[in-house]
């Protein structure tokens, strides 16, 4: 079988053709590598003039393979794929050779740069014979879309989707939606209040006819692919009935038992052992924490139960798992506040009046255990001075490298808040302002107006051994100022810790259940970080919020709205192709050793108890090819990366090698031979 | 080339998602480096099988590069870890034969790293081009280097080879 090659050397204006001799190397092509029919160059093969050249060829000279030698096939692989495509020839028999980004971008010295363009060139010429035509399989898309996670990013993306008249399944994992937001005061830079903007959506979330609310429940296990996922959800034992439950709430004013919630008052106030995380949560229905309710501790109590008007008390209520079928999956599982405990030199838990920022935002909510009053760890002490210090976790290569990119706002919205609450002095200590975002920058000039005290450099020490006078019964905050060049002591009543937002501790566990990657931080990746921030490698599994990196609301919000319009777009269009490079099996070489089997993180190939070899289910398989490396009976194939193609192509790149024992490489005719013959007897002299 | 000074081979295998984006980005970015590596494309460095890079070297390669995703940011999830496997096992071998270390390398760079990948190429190209050519399969050959070879290979591998009692 001889195939007609078609060789295109593109010039691409002078970025190529500035560096290589484009106009020889195609004549090079047609003379000296076997199989090419037609070789030419033009000045921009991406051009539709460019594409019409190649697809006439393939009309008149039956060209049955194509190579382009221009870009990364990153930028035109599929503009090359589909004209040809247009012209009758799979789109899988074009291959591309970088001879821009790889060669004339990236070579000094003009001779050669013209060698290695030669050699990509001979490597893909060689290689696109023994390519083999594939086909996109097409598959159906589930309508129904499942959003995990219902902070604001999960709230935004399942409120899109329902709007729009698509059927939305959005799972929590508290007892109610909102996420931190809804542990917020106030919102910057505007100074809204966090719950008057965040509860009227999540009623809406709560009435929506299409939005299936499922609280207090956790994603178990994740299997399908694009389109098609089945989802086993654990709904957790709430003990209340929620087809009885009105949410009147005369269950907990009843309850005796009062326990410290470390969950949404950050361990700064109290909740019953019956609890709704707070007055306006959604759903309404109250949960019973069975760690702390004295009924399940000694087996007396009840009093919920002997309160409650419609019976919807019920301690014998076990897990339940429903097994869900969707389309399309939304992470928006948020961040954790970072341990400041790991950073003992600022006291956090050893000095009563350090607090963290999710402390501080429940102090400052109304709502909240102080009802809004800033006060010390006593309760009633109004403080007169205030530190807040700022990257605590972040900038920090002991801790974490990044900027968590909320703090320096979250410090100017506290300097506004503790001014306007108490008239204290508050002294921020930043290592560089970073107000980003729109009105960001004007909210900073306002608080230095207002008078909050800046301090550039990086706090070294709180303590509260006072050195000097007026230190007595004060934290001192020990710091450089860069600015002047001093060190400085300055004496407080109250720190505020800007912690770093992190990743969920279970990232990089969940990250695995839904089969998408993490960075070394563990933040999910997305698919590309300019242009995909919202998709990730994983077909139908979206993600926006903080579990993608740390951002403010607006971003979280805007990240909703994008993953929802994605998701959207695959149910207008109804199917979805699957790309065809994937592996498969020959059964007849398969001896069944199960290799193969935990190789896959995918959970792709199967072992097939009654035929006892292994099979790759094609819709799950990512076409890594780490299964087909490790074969022992080569029986496994990689689609488009099979071994003949990729010795093809070393062979090709490798034309004018010369042979360690002394021979030059077999003259080019020889690589006409199919991959396999000639040059690897040679080699094993 | 000229005739005189010895230019190394080396063919690389790039995985799609990071590394050669790296070497894309390295384009982008017109950082130039040494143009002895010609690159291959895989999807990911997983589906490398050793048997390429014997297959390089015994085509007349100098050297072979390996690059994939930094571990933890491997776009199949965890296929580098089974890549940085087989980097060993291979070089283990390799080494047992008597090949100098330099001529096999594994190069993380991600995406963004298109400077870094340009400067571990230079750094290879360098580190090879002072070895000299590969005269491994030569010593291969010769009947004395071959025995060389195998019991330098039983002696590295003492160990495993052991009969348990």
């Amino acid at each position: 079988m001889s195939e007609r090659v078609g060789v295109y050397v593109c010039h691409c204006g002078t970025n190529i053709a500035g560096v290589i001799e484009v106009e020889a190397l195609a004549q090079w092509a047609k003379e000296n590598l076997p199989g090419v029919t037609v070789a030419r160059d033009y000045r921009f093969m991406c051009s539709s003039l460019g594409q019409e050249l190649i697809q006439e060829d393939i009309r008149k000279e039956g060209l049955t393979r194509v190579v382009v030698a221009a870009c990364s096939p990153h930028l035109h692989e599929k503009t090359f794929r589909t004209a040809c495509a247009n012209a009758g020839l799979n789109p899988y028999l074009c291959h591309m050779a970088s001879l821009r980004e790889q060669v004339s971008w990236v070579t000094e010295n003009k001779a050669l740069a013209d060698e290695k363009a030669k050699a990509l060139l001979a490597g893909a010429v060689r290689r696109v014979q023994l390519q083999e035509p594939l086909e996109p399989t097409e598959v159906p898309v589930n309508p129904t879309t499942m959003v995990v996670g219902a902070g604001i990013a999960g709230i935004q993306s399942a409120l899109e989707l329902a709007e729009a008249g698509d059927q939305v399944i959005l799972v929590e994992r508290e007892p109610s939606i909102g996420g931190h937001m809804a542990q917020f005061d106030k919102t910057f830079p505007t100074l809204d209040c966090s719950a008057c903007i965040l509860t009227p959506k999540m009623s809406d979330v709560g009435l929506h006819p299409n939005i299936r609310l499922l609280s207090y429940s956790e994603v178990e296990q994740v299997t399908g692919y694009v389109g098609n996922f089945q989802v086993r959800v654990r709904k957790k034992a709430r003990s209340v009935k929620e087809e009885a439950c009105t949410g009147c709430g005369i269950c907990i004013d009843k309850c005796p038992k009062k326990v410290v919630d470390e969950v949404f008052e950050a361990g700064i106030g109290y909740r019953k052992a019956i609890y709704r995380p707070f007055p306006q949560a959604v759903p309404k229905f109250p949960v019973i924490d069975r760690e702390s309710c004295i009924y399940f501790e000694r087996g007396t109590c009840k009093a919920c139960e002997k309160f409650c008007p419609t019976n919807a008390i019920d301690f014998t209520q076990a897990d339940e798992y429903m097994d869900l079928d969707v389309g399309n999956i939304i992470l928006a599982t948020g961040y954790d506040l970072f341990d400041c405990t790991k950073l003992p030199q600022y006291g956090y838990s050893r000095l009563a009046n350090v607090f963290t920022s999710l402390e501080f935002e429940r102090m400052c909510n109304a709502a909240g255990p102080t009802e809004g009053k800033i006060v010390l760890r006593d309760g009633v002490t109004t403080p007169k001075s205030v530190a807040l210090i700022h990257c605590v976790g972040s900038r920090d290569k002991r801790h974490h490298p990044y900027c968590s990119a909320v703090c320096c706002m979250s410090a100017l919205k506290f300097g506004h808040l503790v001014m306007e609450k108490t008239g204290a002095e508050v002294y921020s200590f930043y290592i560089d302002m970073r107000p980003l975002h729109k009105n960001y920058e004007e909210f900073y000039d306002r608080l230095q107006q207002e008078g909050m005290h800046f301090v550039r450099g990086r706090v070294a020490e709180v303590t509260d051994a006072a050195r000097m006078p007026g230190e007595d019964g004060k934290l001192i905050i020990q710091a450089e100022d860069t600015l002047i060049g001093r060190q400085r002591r300055v004496p407080v009543d109250m720190v505020v810790l800007l912690g770093a937002l992190q990743p969920r501790a279970d990232a990089r566990e969940v990250a695995l259940r839904f089969g998408i990657s993490c960075s070394i931080d563990n933040w999910f990746t997305e698919r590309h970080p300019k242009l995909d921030p919202v998709a990730t490698m994983t077909d139908g599994v979206f993600i926006a919020g903080t579990c993608q990196g740390p951002k403010d609301i607006p971003d979280s919000v805007s990240q909703g709205a994008a993953a929802a319009a994605r998701v959207q777009g695959m149910i207008t269009s109804g199917t979805v192709l699957i790309e065809p490079i994937v592996a498969h099996i020959d059964e007849a070489r398969c001896s069944g050793c199960r290799i193969c089997n935990a190789l896959c993180p995918f959970n792709a190939i199967d072992y097939l108890e009654d035929k006892a070899v292994s099979e790759i289910n094609a819709a799950l398989c990512k076409g890594c090819g780490t299964c087909v490396a490790a074969c022992p009976a080569q029986a496994i194939t990689g689609n488009h990366f099979t071994y003949d193609q990729i010795v093809a192509e070393i062979e090709g790149v490798l034309y004018d090698a010369v042979l360690v024992n002394g021979a030059h490489a077999p003259k080019l005719p020889d690589l006409l031979e199919p991959a396999g013959t000639a040059v690897r007897q040679e080699s094993h002299r | 080339m000229s005739e005189t000074a010895f230019e190394p081979k080396i063919v690389g295998f790039l995985c799609n998602w990071c590394s050669y984006r790296a070497a894309d980005l390295a384009g982008t970015a017109r950082i130039k480096y040494e143009p002895n590596v010609r690159i291959l494309r895989v999807m990911c460095s997983g589906r490398i099988e050793p048997s390429f890079v014997l297959k390089a070297f015994a085509l007349g390669a100098d050297g072979v590069m390996i690059a994939g995703c930094h571990p933890g940011e491997c776009h199949y999830l965890e296929q580098n870890y089974k890549t940085m496997r087989r980097f060993e096992m291979l070089r283990h071998t390799l080494r047992a034969m008597g090949m100098e270390d330099d001529r096999l390398r594994l190069q993380w760079a991600s995406a963004a790293e298109g400077a870094a990948l340009a400067k571990a190429i230079n750094d290879m190209v360098d580190r090879v081009r002072k070895l000299g050519p590969l005269t491994w399969s030569k010593q291969w050959s010769e009947d004395s280097g071959r025995v060389d070879a195998v019991r330098r290979m039983a002696e590295e591998h003492a160990e495993a080879m052991e009969v348990p009692a």
